[in-house]
């Protein structure tokens, strides 16, 4: 009995000590699907939560914890359980295939924040979705390719036919054709985020093919580089890859996650985090533009006149008139999409000339 | 350039890894060693040539580095397989384990940065030779050390002495053994040169094909190797000649998916219809088609029993104990 | 001088006991090393890495529900390795069980009752027999090198995985995501104790298997052949054995154990099919197969430690700071002493000196073939 309450006593003393420490210190954790060194999505992740850290006051306001390279199967459910059981006030989970392991665990933990990247199952009133309008960028990158390119064809490297990658490929094509209605777009599968020899091998396969502008929605360096070795022009990824094609990059689009991550650890810890599902672009500083470099000024000025325009909310890429791939209408002039159609996007516009995997 | 030279040049990468760990591996299958190893060395060569390369800024010193390194981690199969007789198959999936592991740890700080690339050779004069100039003289040194290796394999194990005793080696240990050979020896160095050969395949990837280090970065390119060696029936002139297989296959199915029907809109109706179709087919299978040519490959060459035999090394695989 | 074997009259008992003891105090001892060349604490290290995850009970549920895939498989190749079929393409065999065990919820959604499971469970093995016949009709048909053919269909199994999940079996609720439907609750492995964590029964059904395969080596006569035609093919043709039919019972049986490990992986672990359903089981199970020195009932004991090794090596990561590479080394590694350890059991080891020249010659006597190895 002595013993018993003994144990009990030292059980709550440790509740207490941990709840204080908890209150004085926040932790929050990440679980990323690469490993950090990847300079693509997972790099970016981590470069978020490090910005957050330095700028909530340190490693000794915010300790931050993170795993890399975990599976998209059994072993997420763990991972992220792992995390729930040692003190983490909010886990953001990477990765779209982390949905329902992020679920599962939520409802094990209620006071435990948890925060899924890309997917839009909230099932609880502790897990908040966030994504990023990543093509708000991708327009972008269509007006220069289509100002840049000599011959009018750009080699658009894929990785899987999932809404976010073929947005992209529509906001592209509609950006340059917005300048050369004729311009088009080799597409290449490669079926993977991250493989860097066969992304090199797709991106040398289009060039031998005559594109003149590369751009990739899968995540290494690979073709920055050969773009460079062959001497023609490309867009980056995720982060900014100037480094790997200091002759080459045109520019790149900037998944930058701190802002977010800076609010939602803060709501945390000043007690006034809620459930919420965004998907926020330019405007919020969620998607940067690298700077435009390797071209004409006008190109610049051109791009960065797009830029304004989408950041201030005055265009939004996905405007009618609009027609699908076959032919028929998808926006009336005038008309926008709806974010709930474009999240589940599963057709192409007119002038993609390439056939949508299914 | 023209298209079909480009292509060529592509499909060349593509194969020169292939065919670099492949010759080692089939020296040492020719010794009567199976070393499943072979995307564990590769790793080894790949991260140690990258840094060696990124740390003295030549790419010939991250080259050599690279062959070393593979050979000394063949080494480790060596002291197990050979000198402890374990068994030889699970110590080379072994020593894949390590090489994926320990080339990870090591390369964590090459990560992100861009490397230091082995450049295309240039002859003035010859190298602007049209059609084929860069074909022939224009390409990286691995592609020229893989040919010239291949042909230095053949010409060892059917031209020369030693090349006849490391095939008695692998064909028969015991009788070889009983001839005075030093069977241990002789495998040691078989296994050796497979690792050194495995370095180099690790040291292109990293140097030429992608000039940078990514942990795994071989994507499987050792099993491939492994295959290609029973695919060539342990003949080293068909083994360049897989290789090159495998890396057109490779190389046509992105360009099956980069042709837009658009481009193709000259063709006659039937051969019109015919792409469309080949367009239809879903990318997974069009990725699948390397493998499965692989197993069909295999199939084809193994059925005839009698040719099979007589180029496998009858001791591949089994452990040899002196009797003092 | 040099080192020398010398073969043992017969197996040593105390070797045979000792070598997976010796084994794991050298890993000890080299993890340790590395964790003070990575500049940490190795007690520390190797607390989180090896007791750490034992300390907790969602932990010991993590580790059975690790475990369990990694006990199937490997049960079943030790029947191939037994009788020399070098099945590396496991993990293939995985996938396609979980593919055909999954077509039963996801073509009859309206079949709710207790006989969907038992249903999925069958279809699984099933399918990965299927998987596993190809590499063994070809080998005993045509003599095609099973370790290349089937290690070949484990790419191809995971790309119709994927093609499968991106389209044909794709949730239409999912946003055109990739990812089949997730399954009713009546096609959803059982958890064993839900109440303190997600251990399921998958690891029952793998202990099972490990004592049924284990009776079956040890007591019978299809044990008999399968260890006999493993040791020598003539042997095993001259007492009347067939070696074909060796070579495709023991691939369907490992098939068939893979297929039961995938299906239970995706509807008890996650829930649903998907791209990635395994971290590569498959191959981790090889590992498992030999640390269990090919022995069934030493394979479960051999599945808990690898599927400790996982957990520790994600401690670690968080701990201590180490990366999630190290656990491949250490696996590695792990493989390396333990293969090195069992040359004891079947030969002395001695350092001897260069013999003297005037030494009598001990004449060509024929070399001894190692009777141990498999290959």
């Amino acid at each position: 009995m002595k013993k018993t309450l003994f144990a009990l006593a030292a059980t709550t003393a440790m509740l207490v000590a941990g709840a204080a420490s908890a209150q004085d210190k926040a932790k929050a954790c990440f679980i990323y699907v690469g490993p950090i060194g990847d300079f693509g999505w997972s790099y970016q992740h981590h470069q978020g939560a490090l910005e957050m850290q330095e700028a909530l006051g340190g490693p000794d306001k915010v300790e931050i914890a993170y795993l890399e390279s975990v599976p998209e199967g059994a072993d997420a459910e763990r991972a992220i359980e792992r995390f729930a059981r040692s003190g983490c006030g909010i886990v953001f989970t990477t990765s779209f295939g982390y949905m329902d392991a992020t679920n599962k665990v939520a409802a094990k933990f209620p006071d435990v924040k948890f925060e899924h990247a890309t997917g839009f199952k909230r099932e609880h009133p502790n897990v908040a979705t966030y994504n990023s309008k990543f093509h708000e960028g991708r327009y972008v990158q269509g007006v220069i390719a289509a100002k840049m390119s000599e011959k009018g064809v750009a080699g658009y490297i894929a990785s899987f036919p999932i809404p976010e990658v073929v947005m992209g490929i529509n906001a592209f094509v509609l950006g340059a054709q917005s300048v050369n209605p004729d311009f088009k777009v080799k597409v290449v599968w490669a079926n993977t985020w991250f493989d860097p020899g066969k992304e090199a091998d797709a991106a040398k396969v289009l060039i031998d093919q005559g594109v003149d502008i590369i751009t990739q929605h899968t995540d290494s360096t690979a073709p920055m580089q050969v773009a460079s070795e062959r001497g023609i022009k490309a867009f980056g990824q995720a982060s900014d890859m100037i480094k790997f094609g200091p002759e080459t990059q045109l520019t790149s689009i900037i998944d930058d996650w701190g802002p977010y991550y800076i609010e939602r650890v803060k709501a945390v810890m000043d007690g006034t985090w809620e459930q919420h599902d965004i998907w926020h672009g330019m405007k919020e500083g969620h998607v940067v533009m690298a700077p435009y470099t390797n071209m004409p000024d006008d190109v610049k000025a051109a791009a960065a006149e797009t830029e304004a325009k989408i950041k201030s909310g005055e265009f939004n890429p996905f405007t009618g008139p609009i027609m699908k791939q076959d032919g028929s209408e998808w926006l009336k002039d005038g008309e926008v999409a709806a974010d709930g159609v474009l999240l589940g996007l599963n057709f192409y516009v007119a002038g993609v000339d390439d056939q949508l995997p299914q | 350039m023209g298209m079909a030279e480009a292509i060529l040049l592509t499909i060349a990468t593509a194969a020169t890894p292939l065919l670099l760990a492949a010759i080692g591996e089939l020296v040492v299958e020719r010794s009567g060693v199976l070393n499943l190893g072979v995307e564990g060395m590769m790793l080894m060569g790949a991260v140690v040539a990258f840094g060696v390369a990124l740390a003295t800024g030549s790419a010939w010193i991250g080259v050599v580095a690279g062959a070393l390194a593979g050979m000394a981690f063949s080494l480790l199969f060596g002291v197990l397989a050979l000198t402890l007789v374990t068994n030889q198959v699970a110590t080379g999936l072994a020593l894949t384990l390590l090489g994926i592991g320990l080339s990870g740890m090591i390369g964590v700080a090459f990560v992100g940065q861009p490397g230091v690339k082995l450049e295309a050779i240039s002859i003035p004069g010859l190298t602007e030779l049209p059609l084929v100039g860069r074909l022939l003289f224009g390409q990286d040194p691995m592609f020229y050390i893989s040919i010239l290796l291949t042909a230095g394999v053949m010409w060892f194990l059917f031209r020369t002495r030693a090349g006849l005793t490391l095939r008695s080696v692998g064909d028969s240990h015991s009788s070889a053994h009983a001839l005075g050979i030093k069977v241990i020896a002789i495998r040691y160095m078989a296994v050796m040169f497979g690792g050194a050969c495995a370095g180099l395949a690790g040291a292109q990837l990293s140097l030429v094909y992608t000039t940078q280090w990514i942990e795994n970065m071989t994507a499987g390119r050792g099993w491939i190797a492994l295959a290609l060696v029973v695919f060539a029936s342990w003949r080293p002139w068909r083994v360049l000649a897989g290789a090159y297989l495998f890396g057109a296959i490779t190389i046509a199915q992105l360009h099956i998916q980069a042709t837009n029907l658009a481009d193709l809109a000259g063709l006659p109706g039937p051969l019109y219809w015919l792409a469309g179709a080949v367009k239809s087919v879903p990318s997974q299978f069009l990725s699948a088609l390397p493998y499965l040519a692989t197993v069909v490959v295999l199939v084809l060459i193994s059925r005839n029993r009698r040719l099979t035999m007589m180029n496998t090394p009858a001791s591949l695989g089994r452990p040899f104990v002196p009797d003092r | 001088m040099r080192l020398e074997l010398v073969k043992r009259p017969q197996q040593s008992v105390l070797f045979s006991a000792l070598s997976p003891f010796i084994a794991f105090a050298l890993m000890v001892v080299a993890g340790g090393l590395i964790f003070l060349a990575l500049g940490k604490d190795p007690v520390d290290g190797l607390y989180a890495y090896f007791i750490g995850p034992l300390t907790e009970v969602w932990s010991l549920h993590e580790l059975a529900i690790k475990a369990a895939p990694l006990i199937l498989i490997a049960v079943g190749l030790s029947v191939c390795f037994l009788s020399s079929n070098w099945n590396i393409g496991a993990e293939g065999q995985f996938t396609i069980g979980a593919i055909v065990g999954s077509a039963i919820p996801l073509y009859f959604p309206d079949l709710q009752n207790a006989a969907v499971l038992p249903m999925m469970l069958v279809c699984g093995a099933i399918g990965g027999a299927a998987w596993a016949a190809i590499p063994a009709i070809l080998k005993a048909r045509f003599n095609t090198n099973e370790i290349l053919t089937s290690l070949m269909l484990v790419y191809v199994a995971q790309l119709i995985l994927d093609w499968l999940v991106r389209g044909p079996w794709r949730d239409p609720a999912a946003m055109s995501f990739p990812q089949a439907p997730a399954f009713h609750s009546w096609a959803i492995v059982p958890e064993l104790m839900p109440m303190s964590g997600r251990a399921n029964w998958g690891i029952v059904f793998a202990v099972i298997a490990a004592i049924a395969v284990w009776f079956m080596l040890a007591r019978t006569l299809k044990g008999f052949e399968v260890k006999v035609i493993g040791q020598s093919p003539r042997a095993g043709r001259f007492g009347g054995f067939s070696t074909a039919r060796t070579i495709v019972f023991a691939f369907l049986v490992s098939g068939a154990l893979a297929g039961l490990a995938g299906i239970v992986e995706v509807s008890g672990a996650i829930g649903r099919l998907q791209p990635q359903i395994s971290p590569g089981y498959g191959f981790a199970a090889i590992i498992v197969a030999f640390l269990g020195r090919l022995n069934p009932l030493g394979i479960v004991a051999a599945g808990f430690v690898l599927a400790l090794s996982y957990l520790g090596g994600e401690a670690a990561q968080i701990e201590i700071g180490v990366t999630d590479k190290t656990v491949r080394a250490f696996q590695g590694m792990l493989l390396f002493f333990v293969l090195a350890c069992d040359t004891l059991i079947h030969y002395r080891v001695r350092l001897v000196r260069p013999a003297p020249a005037a030494a009598p010659a001990a004449g060509p006597t024929p070399a001894t073939e190692a009777a141990h190895g498999h290959g």
